[in-house]
Parts: C-alpha cells; sequence; structure tokens
C-alpha cells in the first residue's frame, strides 16, 4: 500500500514583485537578448528567500523553493505555514493554475481542487443550472453530476430553491451549493484550500465529516491548507510544513503541527525579568518564564501538553504565612485558576521552583497570568498583573471546529452515559 | 491491480514548459460539457431579467440596418448595385457582427475570467470556444431576421439572386469564426501583458469594418484600391457569403481561397500564443 499519488520533484516558483506594466516591454526586450546570447535571465536571481518583512534585492521573489515531496496514495496531508509560506502557491501549481518555474509534479489520478467554493457560478442561473456549470468547471461530466444531483441538493439543504437564482440566495445557502456540488466530485485526489472558514459550524462539520469519509472511508488522497491546527489534526494523518518556500517538516500530524508551534514561539513574550525594587521590603520576583513540556520558554502551546511556569523569587524578610500565588486567566482578564503555596525560607533568600499545569484540559484559547506575593491575611507584597501570553493550539479535539468561540476555558473529561 | 506497472505511468505531469504546439485537444474534449453549458449559461443569462428577452437578438441588426441604410444609401448616396439597399446592409452587417463578436468578446477572455482561470484548471481554450459557438446562436438567430427580409422583397418583386455559391455558405461562417477566434487570441494573449491593446481593439474595429466591404460592395471600389481590400481577409468572406445569398457583387474565386488560407495561419498563430500565455498569465494580469 505505498502507491505514490503525487510526486513533485525540485518544485521552484518565482514571482515577480512591484509594478508591471511599466517597463514590461523594454524589459522582455532585455530579458529575450540574454536568452538569445544563451545567457540567464537577468531578472531571475536563484537563491533570495522570500521572507516578507525582509527587502529583497531583485524583484523577484521565490515563493517555492526547491521542494520535493511524494504523497502516497489514501493520505490526508495537511499543509501548514504562516502566511506567505508558500502553501497557496503550492495548491495553485498542483491545481494546474499556475505553472512552476523550474521541476515537475507528477500525479496520478484525477485532480479535483477546491480553492474556492462556487467557482464560476453565475448569480441569474438557478441553483439547478449553477450546479451543473459549477460541476463542469471542476471536472464533471454530465452524466456524472445527474448521477449525484439529487445527492447534491440534499447535503446542501437547498431543495426548495433549487430552481430559483443563486443571486436570491442567502451567503450560506450559496456556499452549501457550492461545497455540496465540489464534494460529490469522483476524483482521486481532492486538493481544498482554506474554503471552509466560509458557512456556520454546523455546515463545517458536515464538510470535515464529509472530507474524512472522503480521505478515510473512500481511500482518495486528500491535500488539505488550514490555520485552524485542530481541523488539520482531525483530518490528515500526516503535515507538511512551509516556511518562506521551504518545506521545514513532513511527518506526522502531530508532530508537524508541534513544530509549527515551536517554530512561531516568541520567547521575549514570556520570559521575565524583574529588577531589584528597594520598595519592596518583605519579597520580590526576580524571573518568571512560561515553557512547554519540552523545557523550551514557549507562547504556543498544543492542548495535550502541560504547562509549566518556572519562577524565581528573594524573599527579602519572612513574615509568617508568607504565599506565592499564580492566577490563570483567561484574555478578558477572567480568573479560571488559582494556585498558592506557602513559602518557608529564612530572610535574604532566594528560591527557584515551578509549577506544572495539567495537559488536555485547559481549553484552546489565549490566556495570561497574575503572579503575586503575599500572606494570608491578604497582604501583597509584590504583584505582577496580566503577565505572559499563552495560546492553547488545538490539536484536534472535539470542539476544534468551534476554534475563537466562546465554548468555555476548561474542556474536562465528561463521560457521556 | 496492476500496481507496480502503474508506478511507472502518470496521468498528468505538470512541468513549467511544454511544447507550444501541445494544444491538449484530448482535454479540451473531455471537457466537452463544460463547452455547451457555457454556451447555455451565455444564452440565458443574457435575457434573464430583461424586458424583451430574446428579442434583443432581432433588435440590433434591425436598427443597424436602418441607420445604415439612412446614412449610407440615403445621405451618402453609396451604390449597393442592384440590390435593394436594406437587404445589402443586413446582409453586410450580420456576418461582420458574427465576426466582430467573436473578435472583441475573444480578445478580453483572459481578463474578464482572470478570477475562474485564478481557481480551477480547464482546458483555457474551451472559453473562447464557447464565445464563438455562443455567437453562432446568437448569428443564426440574426440570420433568420436577414432571411426574412430576403423573402419580403422577393414577394416585392425583387429578383433574389440565391445561386449556388451559398453552399459556401458554411465555410464562410466556420472561417469567418476561426478568423475572429485566432485574431481573438492573439489579442487577449498579448493584452494580459500589455494592456493598451484593448483600446485599440474599440477602435480598430471600427477602421477594420471601413477596410471590409460590408457597407459598400468591393465592385465599387477604384480598381487599384480592390487588391488593397482583397488583402482583407474578411472582404472575400463577406462578399462571398453576400453574392451567394443576393446575387450581388462577384465571387473573387482568389480572394476567398487567399481569406481561407490566412484565416488558418492567423488561427494557428493564435492558438500558439494563446497557449503559451495561458500557462502563466495568472501571475501577471
Amino acid at each position: 500500500m505505498s502507491d505514490i499519488a503525487i510526486k513533485v520533484e525540485n518544485l521552484s516558483k518565482a514571482y515577480q514583485l512591484g509594478d508591471f506594466s511599466t517597463g514590461t516591454l523594454s524589459r522582455d526586450l532585455e530579458r529575450w537578448w540574454a536568452l538569445m546570447r544563451g545567457k540567464e535571465d537577468p531578472f531571475l536571481k536563484i537563491g533570495e528567500a522570500n521572507d516578507r518583512a525582509v527587502k529583497g534585492i531583485s524583484d523577484v521573489v521565490w515563493s517555492l523553493k526547491d521542494i520535493s515531496f511524494d504523497i502516497e496514495q489514501g493520505d490526508a496531508v495537511g499543509v501548514i505555514g504562516r502566511n506567505g509560506a508558500g502553501k497557496s502557491t503550492l495548491l495553485k501549481i498542483l491545481s494546474r493554475v499556475t505553472t512552476p518555474t523550474v521541476g515537475s509534479v507528477k500525479v496520478k489520478g484525477r485532480i479535483a481542487s477546491l480553492l474556492e467554493v462556487g467557482t464560476g457560478f453565475h448569480p441569474d442561473l438557478t441553483g439547478r443550472e449553477n450546479i451543473f456549470l459549477n460541476g463542469a468547471i471542476l471536472g464533471m461530466r454530465k452524466t456524472e453530476i445527474k448521477k449525484h444531483f439529487d445527492a447534491i441538493v440534499d447535503f446542501a439543504g437547498v431543495e426548495r430553491y433549487i430552481d430559483t437564482p443563486v443571486k436570491r440566495y442567502s451567503s450560506g445557502m450559496y456556499v452549501r451549493l457550492a461545497f455540496a456540488v465540489a464534494a460529490h466530485l469522483e476524483s482521486e485526489i481532492l486538493i481544498v484550500d482554506e474554503v471552509l472558514a466560509v458557512g456556520d459550524v454546523e455546515f463545517q462539520k458536515k464538510c470535515l465529516g464529509k472530507m474524512n469519509d472522503v480521505s478515510k472511508g473512500e481511500g482518495r488522497t486528500v491535500l488539505f491548507v488550514s490555520h485552524n491546527m485542530g481541523m488539520i489534526s482531525q483530518l490528515c494523518n500526516k503535515g507538511i510544513l512551509l516556511k518562506n518556500g521551504n518545506i521545514i517538516s513532513y511527518n506526522q500530524t502531530q508532530e508537524v503541527v508541534a513544530r509549527y508551534l515551536a517554530d512561531n514561539n516568541d520567547s521575549s513574550l514570556n520570559t521575565f525579568v524583574f529588577p531589584a525594587d528597594q520598595k519592596k521590603t518583605v519579597g520580590q520576583f526576580l524571573n518568571f518564564e512560561i515553557v512547554n513540556a519540552e523545557g523550551a520558554v514557549a507562547d504556543k502551546i498544543s492542548f495535550d501538553d502541560s504547562i509549566r511556569l518556572n519562577y524565581r523569587l528573594q524573599v527579602k524578610q519572612y513574615i509568617p504565612g508568607i504565599q506565592i500565588g499564580i492566577g490563570l486567566q483567561d484574555k478578558l482578564q477572567n480568573r479560571i485558576s488559582t494556585f498558592t503555596k506557602e513559602i518557608n525560607v529564612g530572610n535574604g533568600d532566594i528560591i527557584e521552583g515551578s509549577i506544572k499545569l495539567p495537559d488536555s484540559i485547559i481549553a484552546p484559547n489565549n490566556y495570561n497570568f497574575v503572579i503575586a506575593i503575599w500572606n494570608k491575611n491578604g497582604e501583597v507584597y509584590d504583584i505582577h498583573e496580566n503577565i505572559g501570553s499563552v495560546t492553547i493550539v488545538d490539536n484536534g479535539t472535539d470542539l476544534s471546529l468551534y476554534e475563537g468561540k466562546d465554548y468555555g476555558a476548561v474542556i474536562l473529561k465528561a463521560i457521556w452515559e | 491491480m496492476e500496481k507496480n506497472k502503474q508506478d511507472q505511468e502518470w496521468d498528468l505531469e505538470i512541468k513549467p514548459h511544454d511544447t507550444v504546439f501541445n494544444l491538449h485537444l484530448q482535454d479540451v474534449w473531455n471537457y466537452r460539457d463544460l463547452l455547451w453549458l457555457l454556451v447555455r449559461r451565455d444564452f440565458v443569462s443574457f435575457y434573464k431579467q430583461t424586458v424583451l428577452g430574446p428579442l434583443w437578438f432581432f433588435i440590433q441588426p434591425i436598427f443597424t440596418t436602418l441607420i445604415y441604410t439612412f446614412v449610407f444609401s440615403n445621405l451618402a448616396k453609396l451604390s449597393t448595385n442592384s440590390t435593394p439597399p436594406a437587404l445589402f446592409y443586413m446582409s453586410g452587417t450580420v456576418a461582420w457582427a458574427y465576426f466582430q463578436d467573436c473578435l472583441t468578446k475573444t480578445s478580453t477572455v483572459f481578463r474578464d475570467n482572470s478570477n475562474i482561470f485564478g481557481k480551477v484548471y480547464f482546458p483555457r481554450l474551451i472559453m473562447p470556444l464557447s464565445i464563438i459557438f455562443s455567437n453562432l446562436v446568437k448569428f443564426g438567430v440574426q440570420l433568420l431576421v436577414f432571411v426574412l427580409l430576403l423573402i419580403y422583397y422577393y414577394f416585392k418583386g425583387f429578383n433574389v439572386g440565391l445561386n449556388s455559391y451559398i453552399l459556401l455558405f458554411p465555410v464562410v461562417v466556420m472561417v469567418m469564426a476561426v478568423l475572429g477566434l485566432g485574431l481573438g487570441l492573439i489579442v487577449t494573449g498579448l493584452t494580459t501583458k500589455y494592456r493598451d491593446l484593448a483600446f485599440l481593439i474599440t477602435f480598430g474595429m471600427q477602421l477594420f469594418m471601413y477596410a471590409t466591404p460590408v457597407v459598400y460592395p468591393l465592385s465599387s471600389v477604384p480598381a487599384k484600391y480592390q487588391t488593397i481590400i482583397a488583402l482583407n481577409p474578411m472582404s472575400g468572406l463577406i462578399e462571398t457569403f453576400r453574392y451567394g445569398f443576393t446575387g450581388t457583387g462577384h465571387f473573387y474565386s482568389g480572394a476567398f481561397t487567399y481569406s481561407i488560407i490566412a484565416s488558418v495561419v492567423i488561427f494557428i498563430i493564435g492558438l500558439v500564443v494563446f497557449n503559451k500565455v495561458e500557462k502563466s498569465f495568472v501571475d501577471t494580469i
């Protein structure tokens, strides 16, 4: 079972930046003249990284640089990476919308690509007419569409409006119909860009279910791009991580997602050094940091990874009942949980310690902390509010579809009976 | 399952460059259903939410003919040989309109469809082909108006000179389509990069029409200019079309053969240009 469905070899794609319209003719002539003399294109400089933030030397960027990989039949592969990493370019090349500059892609089987839902929908045509038109644009034969027609209408749930022009549809209905057509393509390979971002959650769930059927049930190959790590984790068994046009990692989804998070960590957010403060006479924090399970300072942590908070503090003057308190709070500063620990040391002692928050309980969302030194009577000696920033990243919970929605701050392991 | 054997066989290979003569005609054939659906779309969407609906197809040639008759025949007193002016002008406008539509609509095919082309693959040639066929429908309707006018004049006693050259009619239409498509493909290929060519088309078509015997018979042109006018591949076509239906003018076999050859050559150039541009135009448009 290791038939290769897609074989990508040394694929590169260059884009020209800036203004096309001025000086193109003279540039074309210059280029032509260079090529005529057997020299290389003077406007393509290989080897410059595509980093948005850095101003390049030439106005040609390499959106993809010399990437090679194989995708096996039946695999569901998630393509992840930051904006501008080359994800869309890769999908565009695979869907034959544009051609590579260098390299080749070999494909076995029919490719259906869904870079956008409803491509070619004509507002004046009815739902029925658009199903046929859209289906044909996506590469279906008329007989195939006829065969699936009822299933498409049923999936989209627009039976009542099927003979109404689609311009009278609500945007939700429009998207549902469009996805329904694409979902019924009979292709061996399905390429899906972030189209699921549109539509309501109910429908997204349906689409995801359908895609799951496609990849797991029917053994078709799926390539899926999304920024929703939860969806990627649920749907895909493999992941490709792109960065500046290069493949950073191609592995099992969980590992690639973890790598992506690690790569995107901004450690400066979560390392704190507090200068000595004479006014804090009882005690004060010296350091505080938030680290992931590997011990690296992190601001993005997977749902199923534990979080460790490291602190270092000095007790200047021991007072009975002195405590360290740490509060976990959500992005609206609602307290979710508080942890306290009594300190029992002599004057001037520096203590280091850490606290581990358990994995798989804090719901995917953004959090920060309050740290304080206080005593049982409520006297506060040192406090830092809203410090740190931790994003718990969904890597495949049942609630991943609802990313960003308010479904609570913790996911308890409740049992349905 | 012959898995091991299949390992070596790929259904599709995506490469940076392909020979320009690989037109993927097999692909075009596979997408033939799309062609008909697009033709249908153009037709249906044309008259949806209009008061007169398909009647618009009739209105255009009728009014053009009326205006031409008034301007060129009544005011400018141009000769139409012995043919009733209305019949003469309508034969010219109907045929010319088909050619013009084919050319102008295909000449913007990349720009008009950049949205679809940027999102999904299908053989790009399907789009211009669908334009040719949609216009054929329109042409058919307008031809009907022309034929009705012909019948009207026949009953009024005009000697309709319908002759055997009418058998060339399908060839004339085909060559017009090929020529319009060819020129359109060249223009659309170039406009992806040099957008100003689109402006050229708008007024260029006007000049082109007057360089073609649409509102005058070729025979009325002074002899020394006749050769120049005949260099225009459309001249032989329009003349043949008119001669076949009304018997006006002559059948210039040389001009007609020349038209066919020139059209085919232009068409091939158009295909090659289109084929070269279609691969990466998404990046430049």
